[in-house]
């Protein structure tokens, strides 16, 4: 079912969040840099970026804390020039939570709804439905200092959804959370956002978390926007080499384009004997550019024989390091050239016969498609 | 080595005893003498009261302990008067001092950090010169040809002299401009600790900006709210020089009452149950708030 939602695919779709050419400037700073944006309904969106990257700022913007300097921010068809926080139709979990400390659990919950006025047997029954939904019904009394951080999360989490937002922003909502909890808490998001078919805006440091959660992600540097895409593309054909080397790991060849064969570019590198052959039709280049080439560590593979003359992309080099994570060991390969690779093989095996061991010499390989050719 | 530990452990005991000690030589001990007195008769004497103690005597001593002195106090409907008045002006000045003294340690609590302990020694300054002469410039600026007359005649808005030095207004101005670090300082301190997210929060779930205030910034600032208001409110209901050197005549409060008991009168013992009265008075309040804050702590720890 998810796989077949791609609302901005669609031409005819209308964005439920519209950012419009925004910019906004502390004094000289300048935050968010003519940054032009769609959310669509039902989305789960969210803004990755490196701290200073603007994307706290862009958020603040869509809650009504800042207000743009340029550009208009529009939800739903209306501008939000203007409107202060309590009129928007938008609630956010902050990444302190923000739970007001002199308030139970419920009262936390029921603290936006009082503010619509809403009757009170329909208040108490709306903070009933939040606690079952976060599992928090045997804690409606107690208050935020009595409780985990886990358990705080989720009240942040149930005050924010109570007002059934058009929109729920969650800043680092995970951030707080150990490893162990951080995963579950990822699946449990996405599974009561999915529920809700809400619209949740997560603005985030953490790649990985970013990959899980998000139907898109807005990969965001020095103000503006980089790529926005699903998780897939972001990783596979990323379109600059900071975001290749931001979201996961990555190894960089530098070379120079020597022109296409059978559709198939011939890159020469320092690090490579013969030149590599890439396939990545989409690039368009020509002979000569200087361009990096961006393989992941999963798709070289190293062996200790000599590749035969039919193998394509082969680097020498001898093991620098091993590091034995369990589900993966990762090699660090260190070439000729002095640069150093990484290359991570699988554990498909529980007893190896002869495995590869520190500073003996190896080939590493990768296939044409295994890589992408990042523009300089 | 064994000499040490029983240093140490001398010294652990002896350090929660520093405070109990002070207060016993300090309050006890001169409660018990202010006690005693109340409860003896008068008398034309150097002093002007039957002896302290004396060990020949003891049922003799006992004996001549009576509430004569207390009985007085409610037989004369001034001191209860007096009592009234006091605890009256206490509360409106208290009243008054959070109205003026919140806004202050609200705009210091939002000052830019670096600006804040100017902002604090700010608020303290006043101490450097002495609380009488202070209360004394006031009687200049009050006075009928006094500069708040001159100013306020400067810039037209009256033509007669204002008539409020001694009057209970002079006295609300005073206690206000005297006790006001005693209010700013724990509100100060309260509302600087305060996340601003809460009131983020609050803004983001629909409230606005002044129910926010009522409801998250108030609540908040309790603790510095009562800790503010009882320390200007207990010494206020006491207060002498403050309605002396600004109230007038017809300013009545049990500070004075008890002066002119003390120094007018001569009568020691009727001072005393004077001083003892006030005493209960400012106890209770403290009691009902130890209360209040001890159940709170239960419900929540």
């Amino acid at each position: 079912m998810r796989r077949t939602f791609a609302p901005w695919a669609d031409p005819q779709a209308k964005p439920l969040i519209r950012v419009d050419n925004v910019t906004k400037r502390f004094g000289d700073a300048v935050a968010v840099d003519h940054l032009t944006l769609d959310i669509f309904e039902g989305e789960f969106f969210c803004l990755l970026g490196p701290s200073g990257c603007g994307k706290t700022t862009l958020m603040r913007m869509l809650a009504g804390f800042e207000y743009p300097t340029e550009g208009v921010i529009t939800l739903a068809g209306q501008s939000l020039e203007g409107v202060p926080p309590y009129r928007r139709p938008v609630n956010m979990m902050f990444q302190s939570y923000a739970l007001f400390p002199h308030m139970s659990v419920e009262k936390n919950i029921a603290f936006g709804l009082k503010q619509d006025g809403l009757p009170k047997p329909e208040i108490a029954d709306r903070v009933g439905e939040m606690l079952r939904l976060v599992q928090l019904e045997k804690l409606a009394k107690r208050y935020p200092s009595q409780l985990s951080g886990g358990q705080r999360q989720r009240v942040a989490l149930a005050r924010a959804l109570a007002k059934r937002p058009k929109v729920l922003l969650l800043d680092e909502p995970l951030g707080a959370l150990d490893k162990k909890l951080r995963e579950e808490t990822q699946f449990e998001l996405m599974d009561i956002q999915h529920e809700l078919g809400m619209t949740f805006v997560v603005v985030t440091h953490d790649q990985e978390e970013a990959m899980t959660m998000a139907d898109r992600i807005a990969v965001m540097d020095h103000g503006r926007i980089v790529q926005v895409a699903d998780p897939g593309e972001i990783y596979e054909q990323p379109k600059t080499r900071f975001i290749a080397e931001f979201v996961g790991d990555v190894n960089i060849l530098e070379g120079h384009v020597m022109g296409q064969e059978n559709g198939l570019w011939r890159v020469k590198t320092a690090s490579a004997e013969t030149p590599l052959t890439i396939d990545d039709p989409d690039e368009v280049l020509h002979s000569g550019q200087a361009v990096a080439i961006a393989v992941r560590p999963e798709k070289m593979t190293i062996q200790r024989e000599k590749p035969g003359p039919e193998a394509v992309n082969v680097l020498t080099g001898e093991v620098w390091d091993i590091g034995y994570l369990g589900d993966w060991t990762v090699y660090r390969i260190k070439l000729a050239t002095g640069e150093i690779l990484r290359v991570s093989r699988a554990n498909v095996s529980r007893f190896v016969e002869s495995p590869i061991d520190w500073d003996e010499q190896v080939y590493v390989t990768f296939e044409p498609g295994a890589a992408v050719i990042l523009a300089e | 080595m064994k000499e040490r530990s029983f240093m140490k452990s001398l010294s652990a005991g002896l350090v929660p005893a520093v405070p109990y000690l002070w207060l016993g030589v300090f309050f006890l001990v001169p409660f018990l003498i202010v006690l005693k007195i109340s409860l003896s008769d008068p008398a034309v004497a150097q002093p002007p009261y039957r002896p302290l103690f004396e060990w020949s005597d003891i049922m003799g001593f006992f004996s001549a302990l009576d509430f004569e002195n207390f009985e007085l106090l409610t037989q004369d409907d001034l001191y209860f008067r007096a009592t009234l008045s006091s605890v009256r002006i206490a509360a409106i000045s208290t009243l008054l001092l959070l109205l003026v003294g919140f806004p202050i340690a609200y705009g210091m609590a939002r000052a830019p950090e670096r600006h804040r302990s100017l902002l604090v020694a700010l608020v303290i300054l006043p101490f450097w010169t002495s609380f009488l002469i202070r209360i004394y410039a006031w009687i200049a600026i009050l006075k009928p040809e006094g500069l708040l007359t001159q100013a306020l005649s400067g810039i037209g808005l009256i033509s007669e002299p204002i008539e409020i030095l001694n009057t209970e207004w002079a006295v609300y101005i005073g206690i206000v401009y005297a006790y006001l670090p005693f209010m700013v300082l724990p509100l100060y301190a309260t509302l600087e600790k305060m996340d601003d997210t809460l009131l983020e929060a609050a803004l983001d779930l629909g409230s606005t900006p002044w129910r926010s205030f009522w409801t998250i910034t108030v609540p908040l600032a309790m603790p510095g709210i009562i800790a503010g208001s009882l320390l200007c409110f207990i010494p206020a209901v006491g207060e002498f020089v403050i309605p002396d050197l600004l109230g007038g005549s017809e300013t009545l409060m049990i500070g004075r009452q008890l002066w002119s008991e003390f120094f007018s009168n001569r009568d020691w013992p009727l001072a005393s149950s004077v001083a003892i009265l006030l005493l209960i008075i400012l106890v209770l309040p403290i009691v009902i708030y130890r209360d209040v804050e001890a159940r709170r702590l239960e419900t929540r720890p």
